[in-house]
Parts: structure tokens; sequence; C-alpha cells
């Protein structure tokens, strides 16, 4: 079983019309020129097996080599492309709301059959190939749920802030200069114009 | 180092705006999407006694759908691949649809509640064409039934359950092509009958559950055989002559055939030329289209036939739809100015005849699906689907539109943007509605939103009173340029006008009728460009825009020429030529009413210049001296460079014809490089500054040229596609020349790199798209170009002195000397088309709008494609904006344009400016259509809608509590102080 379901090694050439498909694993068939490439696309909800899949994962695509060929998922996630001649290939998930790394396919073409695979993103080497996704992906942003240092954070926070800090530290240093030297500076400021703020309110009144 | 911390903070703020990204509660704010199938060719009805009724169609999109019949939404739909067309569509158990793809070669079964695909079988196929599909209704082996595929000379036995093939018969006769199986109620013989050639009727007689061959039989034909086959009966068939004249009516029981020849001049009276015979499967009853009339015609016993019934030669005729055993209907439809005729027959007999009103630009029919239903009388009532000239879908009942879907749009091939009309003094098409007290309201539930406060019914509210307040839908333009309408070309040569606001139809409008009256027998739209925009000029003017096309299939056939107006979509005028169209240059020229000036060039690469008019003529032969063209040869590999002069030999009396000169010509070497994609510079693109500050107080100077050409070529053995070269035997050249000197400015090799490429140019950077084989990943590339003649311009003295070339005009006459920078980084994705932003003067950063294989639109903050990016930035390149290299591109979900849409089959993207600098509009086709407006550095010049004013208010308000407070304690101590 091991052997049958491992990715490299397990080859079956067609010889007769049969074209049973066998549901095992990246098993590969030669068909004329060409081999099946099968594989298996994992999604969290797709454990259950059935027709259980949202809408979403219905829309799952494989695609090989950029677009030359689609084909979409099995309720079980099982895929295959057929008929793929011999070289290098690369294998793409398009699925809304998952991450899915490229995957490298090499099929030999001295070693009939023989199929490598890897990420690309990662260079990890696949033994099955059962295609996980690499991360979610959460297409809004998430909006902070409320506190009160972003409300303090925002420009009009930063005003109230700066206004309370004045209230109540200037006073304080205030209270450091000497009375003196405090009327004098207030006289100055009288010669020279500067209403204080309590006269000037003061005068409106 | 308050300075730097001021920078530090910019720093901050710029790096918040990387990604493009939006809350879930903003979708449908500026951005809709519209889900289309396409032009509908097969449909098959799911009748089903209880639940929803819906239709199953496949499209010439490549687009299977599930319909609901009430109201044509859809319940499902998949794009296959572009190769993967589809051929046949059938209806499997009541539960799956079964569909036939890739000229015969795929099988594929999907659930019919959800469209999830069930099973896929690929068929061995000899003979990729005349494949079709036969489902059994009634062999029981187990609760299977079975899936008959022909093709050719072989039949095989698809389990509708799982897929597997259950048995196969190739019955090896040569030239022989199956045109029918049968299997006779209550019996495990399966019939097929074939044409050997043209001249010989084959019957094998097989076993359905083992497919082994009981018996054959065969016989030669009189006459020789069209392919044109109509079934008439599980056992008997009419078939047509090659010469079209004549029918051959087949019967094949118990092992024999028999066959009866009839000249159709005997069945319908006049008849002359050559029939058609319509596929269709019934009882008793086949179709022939004849020049003078459409006849129904009933087979009786073994040799007789009758006409039954006759219809207007121009309608469409429905497949047939049997009611009983007896009875049998087909529907016929015909166009009349703006009306269908549509005409029921059950045996011939005409029972219904409904005249159903549509709008004009609907052309004509093309297809009819009729469907029936039992009244509540037990009587039998009919609706039909009827696709029209325009791609369209309409579902018909009762003498009734009762939905129609604009499936055309699923196929656009161009697209522009037009402005909306100005908004009349005095004239307010939507009237302010608010009072004070609903705006508070609406405010404070907006707070309650941005502070997590608020339930999910306070969010359905702000979600409805977005839509509704702002005021997008308006018919006028708006100061930000935010309402515009995008004007669209779809295959069927349907223009339509969609409003940004909502994608609504503000106008649409057929071509091809007119056209076709006049001496333009099968048009077809290449291009679409606007016409006038009036600026200040022409305002009383209507902004129109022009179609450009082609008369016939052929690239030498005469084009045409129509103007529109984009306010109202009304045809002002319309050309045929009398010469072809090759290409249409639009130059950056207009006359004294502002009609843009357009170059047409035909076959014989002379220039025609329209419009046609003594100023437009003075306005381009003023400039002619300085007028390039240049002209790609993708399959010779040549690019040459032109210019104009007077007088073109073909056309020596006209004015307007001007023929070219050969400048220069680039000749690629065919046996190692072939042209693969070229991309040149958008002529509306605004560049705001030429100069570029590095980080030590240096200065480059971009060169920015109008007529700059990126050109990417492969070696030959690498233009298949990915996997049929190995790296060694692949390379990309990329190069960047000038179209007026055909100077090539840059040129790279990308060893073992190969297409498809895909490339964007804007200011003066392009950036492409290939595949690297070697690290068999996808790469993106940029190059930037700069102007090394202007960069010792930086000496102050010299600038104060006026020693400098700064004023010196840039002209592509001049070799400037240029130097370039480049980069490469790998990117995840496939890539099917990439775009730029484009804002109104050019200040706004770029992002670059990358179409991802995933049928999303990926912006991509041109930061990232900077090459001067290094892996660790110095602090004053990390305050200017340099984002640490890294080897791959980043994709950053929230950066999708499109969240958690998908734009089906995703073919262009156009970005085209708002009249506010930070925003530009997005809009991508494909069958879906999708648009946005994005800020690629945020909304730096005015308040986004999430901007809160009631916590203004508050602020204010805090702020005013606080000075009387305050007023209040002084006054209280001033007091004080005064008593001491």
């Amino acid at each position: 079983m091991e052997r049958s379901s491992a990715l490299i090694g397990s080859l079956f050439l067609i010889i007769s019309i049969s074209c049973l498909i066998n549901p095992i694993l990246a098993a590969t068939y030669g068909s004329g020129d060409g081999y099946t490439v099968a594989g298996r696309v994992k999604l969290d909800s797709l454990a259950t097996k059935g027709f259980g899949l949202s809408p979403k994962h219905s829309e799952t695509k494989v695609i090989l080599n950029g677009g030359q060929r689609i084909t979409f998922i099995r309720p079980d996630g099982f895929f295959s492309f057929h008929d793929v001649p011999a070289g290098t290939h690369l294998i793409e998930v398009s699925s809304m709301g998952y991450f899915f790394s490229p995957v490298r396919v090499d099929i030999s073409a001295r070693n009939p059959g023989k199929i490598q695979a890897a990420l690309t993103e990662n260079r990890r080497t696949l033994n099955e190939l059962v295609l996980e996704p690499m991360k979610e992906e959460q297409y809004y942003e998430i909006r902070e749920p409320f506190s009160v240092m972003s409300l303090v954070k925002s420009p009009m926070g930063l005003m109230i802030g700066f206004m309370v800090l004045v209230m109540f530290v200037f006073p304080k240093m205030m209270e450091g200069v000497d009375p003196e030297e405090m009327r004098q500076a207030q006289e100055q400021m009288r010669q020279q114009g500067i209403p204080s703020l309590s006269s000037l309110v003061a005068g409106r009144s | 180092m308050e300075a730097r911390f001021l920078l530090g903070f910019l720093l901050l703020l710029s790096l918040l705006s990387l990604s493009f990204s939006i809350y879930e509660d903003q979708v449908g704010l500026a951005d809709w999407h519209k889900r289309y199938i396409g032009k509908v060719k097969h449909a098959v009805f799911h009748a089903q006694k209880t639940g929803r009724r819906r239709v199953v169609v496949s499209t010439e999109e490549n687009a299977i759908a599930s319909l609901d019949l009430r109201t044509g939404d859809l319940f499902w739909r998949h794009v296959l691949g572009k190769d993967d067309v589809v051929d046949q569509l059938s209806l499997s158990l009541g539960k799956y649809v079964i569909t036939l793809s890739s000229r015969g070669s795929v099988l594929r079964a999907w659930n019919l509640p959800d469209g999830q695909m069930v099973w896929e079988t690929v068929l061995q196929n000899s003979n990729p064409t005349d494949s079709f599909l036969h489902v059994l209704g009634n062999v029981k082996s187990g609760r299977d039934s079975l899936i008959l595929a022909c093709n050719g000379g072989s039949i095989q036995a698809v389990s509708s359950i799982d897929g597997l093939v259950v048995w196969k018969k190739d019955l090896s006769v040569d030239g022989l092509k199956l045109k029918h199986v049968f299997q006779p109620p209550e019996s495990d013989t399966i019939y097929a009958i074939g044409f050997i050639d043209t001249s010989q009727i084959a019957v094998y007689h097989l076993n359905a559950k083992t497919g082994e061959l009981l018996k054959h039989a065969t016989q030669s034909s009189p006459v020789d055989l069209s392919s044109e086959i109509s079934v008439i009966s599980g056992d008997s068939l009419v078939v047509l002559d090659s010469t079209r004249s004549s029918l051959l009516l087949i019967k094949f029981t118990a092992g024999s055939i028999t066959h009866h020849h009839k000249l159709l001049s005997d069945i319908v009276e006049d008849f002359s030329g050559t029939a058609e015979l319509i596929p269709t499967k019934s009882n008793d009853i086949f179709v022939v289209k004849a020049p003078s009339s459409i006849a129904f015609v009933k087979v009786r016993g073994d040799d007789e036939i009758e006409l039954i019934g006759k219809a207007d030669p121009a309608g469409i005729v429905s497949d047939s739809l049997t009611l009983s055993e007896e009875e049998q209907a087909f529907a016929v439809a015909h166009h009349s100015s703006n009306a269908i005729n549509f005409h029921v027959k059950i045996n011939g007999r005409e029972i219904l005849t409904e005249s159903i009103k549509i709008e004009e630009h609907r052309g004509h029919v093309n297809r009819v699906f009729l469907n029936n239903y039992l009244r509540t009388d037990k009587s039998h009532g009919f609706r039909a689907l009827i696709v029209m000239e325009d791609e369209s879908l309409l579902l018909v009942q009762q003498g009734e539109v009762v939905w129609s879907r604009e499936d055309g749009l699923a196929s656009i091939s161009d697209a522009v943007p037009a402005e909306l009309p100005v908004e009349k003094e005095g004239v307010s098409v939507v009237e302010v509605e608010h009072t004070l007290l609903e705006w508070l309201k609406g405010h404070m539930l907006k707070l309650k939103g941005t502070l997590m406060l608020a339930t999910p019914d306070d969010m359905a509210a702000i979600q409805a009173m977005h839509l509704k307040s702002s005021g997008r839908n308006k018919m006028t333009r708006d100061h930000n340029g935010f309402r515009k309408l995008i004007i669209v070309l779809t295959r069927s040569g349907k223009v339509y006008a969609l409003h940004t606001g909502d994608g609504r139809i503000v106008w649409a409008y057929l071509l091809t009728p007119l056209l076709q009256s006049k001496r333009c027998p099968s048009p077809s739209v290449l291009t679409l460009h606007n016409w006038r925009v009036p600026h200040h000029n022409a305002l009383q003017e209507n902004p129109s825009v022009l179609l450009v096309g082609r008369c016939g299939a052929g690239l030498e056939s005469q084009g045409f020429l129509s103007i529109v107006d984009s306010y109202s979509g009304k045809e002002l005028e319309n050309l045929i030529l009398d010469h072809s169209i090759a290409e249409v240059v639009p130059l950056p020229l207009a006359d004294s009413s502002e009609q843009k000036l357009h170059l047409l060039i035909d076959n014989d690469l002379n220039a025609h210049l329209y419009p046609r008019g003594l100023d437009s003529l003075k306005v381009f032969t003023s400039e002619m001296a300085n007028m390039y063209y240049y002209k790609v040869d993708n399959a010779k590999g040549v690019v040459k460079g032109y210019t104009f002069k007077k007088g073109c030999s073909t056309w020596s009396s006209d004015a307007y014809c001007f023929s070219t000169r050969e400048l220069w010509s680039l000749v690629f070497p065919s046996d190692s490089e072939r042209i693969v994609a070229t991309a040149r510079r958008k002529m509306t693109e605004v560049v705001h500054t030429q100069a570029k500050i590095m980080t030590n107080q240096d200065v480059m100077y971009k060169y920015i040229s109008k007529n700059i050409l990126f050109v990417a070529t492969v070696s030959p053995k690498a233009t298949g596609g990915i996997g049929s070269a190995g790296p060694d035997e692949a390379s990309l050249v990329a190069y960047l020349i000038d179209t007026v000197t055909g100077r090539i400015l840059h040129r790279v090799t990308h060893q073992g790199a190969q297409g498809p490429v895909q490339a964007v140019v804007s200011e003066n950077w392009v950036v492409y798209h290939y595949f690297n084989l070697r690290a068999h990943r996808y790469e993106m590339t940029v190059i930037e170009i700069y102007d090394h003649s202007r960069a010792d311009n930086k000496d102050v003295m010299k600038l104060v002195l006026g020693k400098h070339n700064l004023t010196a005009p840039i002209t592509s006459y001049s070799r400037p000397e240029v130097t370039t920078k480049s980069q490469s980084y790998f990117f995840t994705h496939s890539v099917k088309t990439i775009a730029v932003t484009t804002t109104a003067r050019g200040i706004t950063s770029k992002q670059i709008l990358i179409g991802t294989i995933g049928d999303q639109v990926l912006a991509l903050d041109k930061r990232f494609l900077d090459p001067r990016r290094t892996a660790n930035p110095s602090q004053e390149e990390k305050e200017e904006g340099i984002i640490p290299l890294t080897d791959t591109l980043p994709i950053i979900p929230q950066s999708y344009v499109t969240h958690t849409l998908q734009v089906g089959d995703l073919r262009g993207i156009i970005s085209f400016p708002a009249n506010l600098e930070s925003t530009t509009h997005v809009f991508s086709y494909g069958v879906d259509l999708f648009y946005t407006r994005i800020a690629p550095s945020r909304t730096y010049d005015s308040l986004t809608d999430e901007f809160s004013y009631v916590l203004l208010i508050l602020t204010v308000v805090v702020l005013v509590a606080a000075i009387l407070v305050m007023w209040a304690m002084s006054k209280k101590q001033d007091l004080q102080e005064k008593w001491r």
C-alpha cells in the first residue's frame, strides 16, 4: 500500500482499454505519450466526506502550467490531469480564502512515470501530491475592538490629552516660580499688551 | 532631531499605506461586482415538481451555470479552461449535470443543487470531432444509469454515479461515424447507427450491460449522405443528402435497414436552392429549413410524409418538446423591429402566438429553448429562453419578458472611461433629503460602528445608509470625479455605458443592424476610442466615442467607423470606408471642435486621417513632420518605424490619405528570438516630476519619453507553455526601444526564462512578469531608465547662473546617455494581466494591478518593485521608504482590491484617474465585471467616509466646556486674590 500510494514509483502503463480511475494518490499511468498526474487538495473543512462542501470550496480550481488546463476538485478533494507529457510542470491551486504554494511537478522521461513534486515557495519536497494551504487569507482589515488607547491615539484624543496636560501640569510648573517674579512677569506681559486668559475671558463678559 | 522624529512619523504613516485594504463593512461602498455567463449555447430545463425551478446552461465563454428560472439569478457557475469548450450538456439521474467538453474527451458530472464537481472522466478519443452523449434512462444496473459517449466508431459507457467506464466498444470500422444510439424500452440491446464515409449506413446491436457486439448490418445508400440528421423516433432518422435537396428516411428494425428517398421539392412547394435540416429529436416530426419557409414534416408509417406546418424562414426553431406521446411542441421566434414574434406549434399546428415587446438594441433572435409548465387547469403553458444577437438572455412567458440578463457583458473586448453630464444649476437630480437630526443620527451610528459598539442591526443600517446617501448613483458629474461612465465594447458589437456608482447600464447600443442594412454584411467591431472629450472649446457638444471595425472576417475587408454620443448612446455618424483597417492610431491632437484626430492605417500602410475636415488637416499637416508610427510584426519578428508623407498612390485624389516611409527596422533573429509581448506607455499618462531625489541628496532624472516600447522575445523552443522547454534551451530577452529612431535603449537577457510575458510601462519604468525555469517560479523584473545627460544639473550655482540644460526640450532626436537600474523578484502566482494605477496629476505613488490566475486583482505597491531596494537599507534609505530587499514579492491578502470576490476568467484591467489626485478608478473585466476606487497612498486630499464628524464635534464640545470651566476657575482665583 505504501508503495502504491507513494508519489514516486507506481506507474502503470495503460496497455488495455481499461481506464478505471484508481483513486490512489498520485498514481500515474501513461496513456499514449502522456501521464496522469493525480493528487489531492486538503482543506480543513474537507475532512468531512460527502457533499458537505461549502459553495466556496466547490469553486476550488487546480491549474496546470498557468492556465493550460484547469480542473476542479471532487468532493473528497481529489483531482487529476490526464495526458500530461514528460517534463517539468507547475500546478497551482486557486481557492478563495487560502494561500497555496504552486507545486513543481517533474515527470521523468527516462524513467517513465516517475514523478517528483516540490513546493516552489519553500522548496519542500512532497512525498505525496497532497496540497495543503500554506495559510488562510483574510481579505478584510480587522477592526480593532474599542479601546481607550485607540481613542487617545486619535488626533482628537491627542488634542484633549494635551489640554488636560496644560490644565494640570502648567499650574504645577507655575508653583515652582517665585510669586514675585511671577508678578513681575505678569506686569511685563500686561505692559506688552498680551492679555492673560482670565482677563481675556473676563474682559469679554 | 525633531525632523527625524517627523520623518519617522511620516514613514510610519506611509508604511501603513503599503497595502490597499478595506474593512468588511465597507464592501459595496465604492465597489461593485456583476456576474455574467456569456452567450448561452445549450440549455436544459430541470423539471422538478417541487422546489426551485432551474435551468442549466453552458455558454460560449465555457461557463456552466445553473439559473433560477423565476429570476434569472445564478445558483452556481463554473468557468472552464480556455480550451475546454463544452460540446454537450445533459442531465442524469435528475441530480447530476453531465458535460462533455474538450472536443469530446472530458466528461464531468456536477451536482445540480450546489455545482460541486462529482466526478471527471477522460475518454480516449481517436477522432476529436463528432462526439455526442446519450444518457440512457432505463438501464437498470442497480440504480445506476449509463451515459454513452460516442466518438467516431467507438462507444464508451460511463456510469453516472462515479464516472467509471463500464465498458468500451471500438467498432473499428474505417470511416465510421456514429450518429445515433437508441435503446428500446425494457430491452438490453442498444442500437447504434452510423454512416461509413458518405455512402453506407450501418447499424450495430450491442449488449447494454457489457458492450458486446451482438449483430451488425450495413447497407449502401442511394445518395451521398451529409452529416445533418434529425432523429424522428428511436429507430428511425432523417438525413439530408450532400446536395441538400433531398432526404433519406432510414429505419432500422431487427437487424434490417430500410430507407426511402424523398425529394424536398415534393414536400415543400416552390423549393429551390439548398435546405438545412434542423437537428431535433422528436416523435415522427422533423423540421426542414428551406430558403422560402421552414417546414414541419410528419412521418407516418414507413414512407409516408406530410407537411403539417410552415413558418417564416427568418424564424429560429427551438428543439422539440414532448408533451405527450402524440404531441410535439416547437417554438418559432423571429424578430421584427422592436418585438419578438413568438409562436408555439403543437404538431405543426399553431396554438400560441405572442408578440413580445423588447428593447430595440437586442437585435435578432439567435437561439430559442422551449419549456412548458402545467397550468392549474391542466393545460400547457409555455415559456422560452431566448438568446438574442447581443448575447443577452431573455425568459419570455405569457407575452412578456419575465427577466433578462445582459450576458453580452461577459465578452468585453475594450473599455474606455467617459464623463457624465455637468449638473445644471437649479436642477438637482437627487434631492438632499437630510434634516439635521437625521444627519446627526447617521453620524452617531457611524461613530458606534467605528467604536465597535454597534449591534448587527446597526451595522446593517449603516451599510444601507452608506449606499443610499452618498449620491453615488447620480447621473451628473461630481466634483471629485468619482461618478463616471465606463463605455465598453463587447464581442457581439454592442456598446454599453456603465455607471461607476453601481454598475447599472445607462444605455446600450447594438451597432450591427444598421451596418447590415448598409453594405456591411458581417461587421465585427475592433476597438473603441474617445472621439470627442470637450474641455473648453466645445463645451456645448456632448462627448462621444469612436468605434472602429471591419465589415468582414478577413483583414482585407473594408472598415467602418461609428461615432456614438456618450451621454445618450445615440449614433451620430456612421461611415463605411473604402479601405481596410489594420491599426488605429489615436493622435494627441484635436481639431477646433475638439474631435480627436485618428489615423487609420490600412493594410498597404497608407494612413487615413479622421475626422475629415480642413481644420483637422491643417492641424495634422503642421505636426506631420513630428509624427512617427511603428508596427510590430510578431510573425516575422520585425519592428519597423515609419514617418508620414503627403499623398498616397491608391487614393491619389484624397487629401486625407498619407503614405508612409520606412525609417528604420529592427529584425530579431528568427532562429533565436520570437516576439512574445510588447508594451508601451499609456498616451494619456501624466508624470508629475522628472527629478527623483536620492537619499544622499543626489538628483536622478527620469528618462521620460512617450516613445518607449518594451519588446520581449523568447527563444523559439520556449514559445510553448511551461513544461515544454528545459532551462537550458530557453532564454528571454527584454528590449527598450525608442520608436522614433529605432534605437535600442536597453537590452537584457534572462537565461532560462520563458513566457508568457506580461508587461506594463509607466513613467520611466517597465515591470514584466515571466517564468524562470531554473527556479521553476515566476519572476517579476523592474527596469528603471534614467537620463544621464542631465545628471550634472545639481549644482545650485549652475542653476542660478542658468548654465544648465533643463530647459532643453526632451526629444527623441537627441541621443541622451541613459542609465538603467534593474532588479528581479520572485512572484508566487501566474499572472493573466498587469496594469498600473493612473492619477490625475501623477503625484500619487503608483500601484501595480496584477490580475492573478485565481481571478483576483492584487494591488502591489511600486515600492516593492524598486531597484534601489537592498537587503539592509541604511537609516536614510529607511526614512525615504525603501523596503528591505526580499527575494519574493509579498502577497498581502488585504491588498487584493477584489477582496473576497473573483472576476471570473479575468481578461483585462483598466485604471483611469478621478479628479481627486489621490484616487483612481479600477475596472476589471472577464466573464464578470468588478469596479472599485482605490487610493494608492490613502486619501490624503479628502476626508474619508470613515471620518467621524461626531467625534470632532464631541472634541469641540469638550474643549469649550474645558474653557468655560477654566474661565470659572480663573475668575474664582482672581476674586480670591483680590480679597487677599
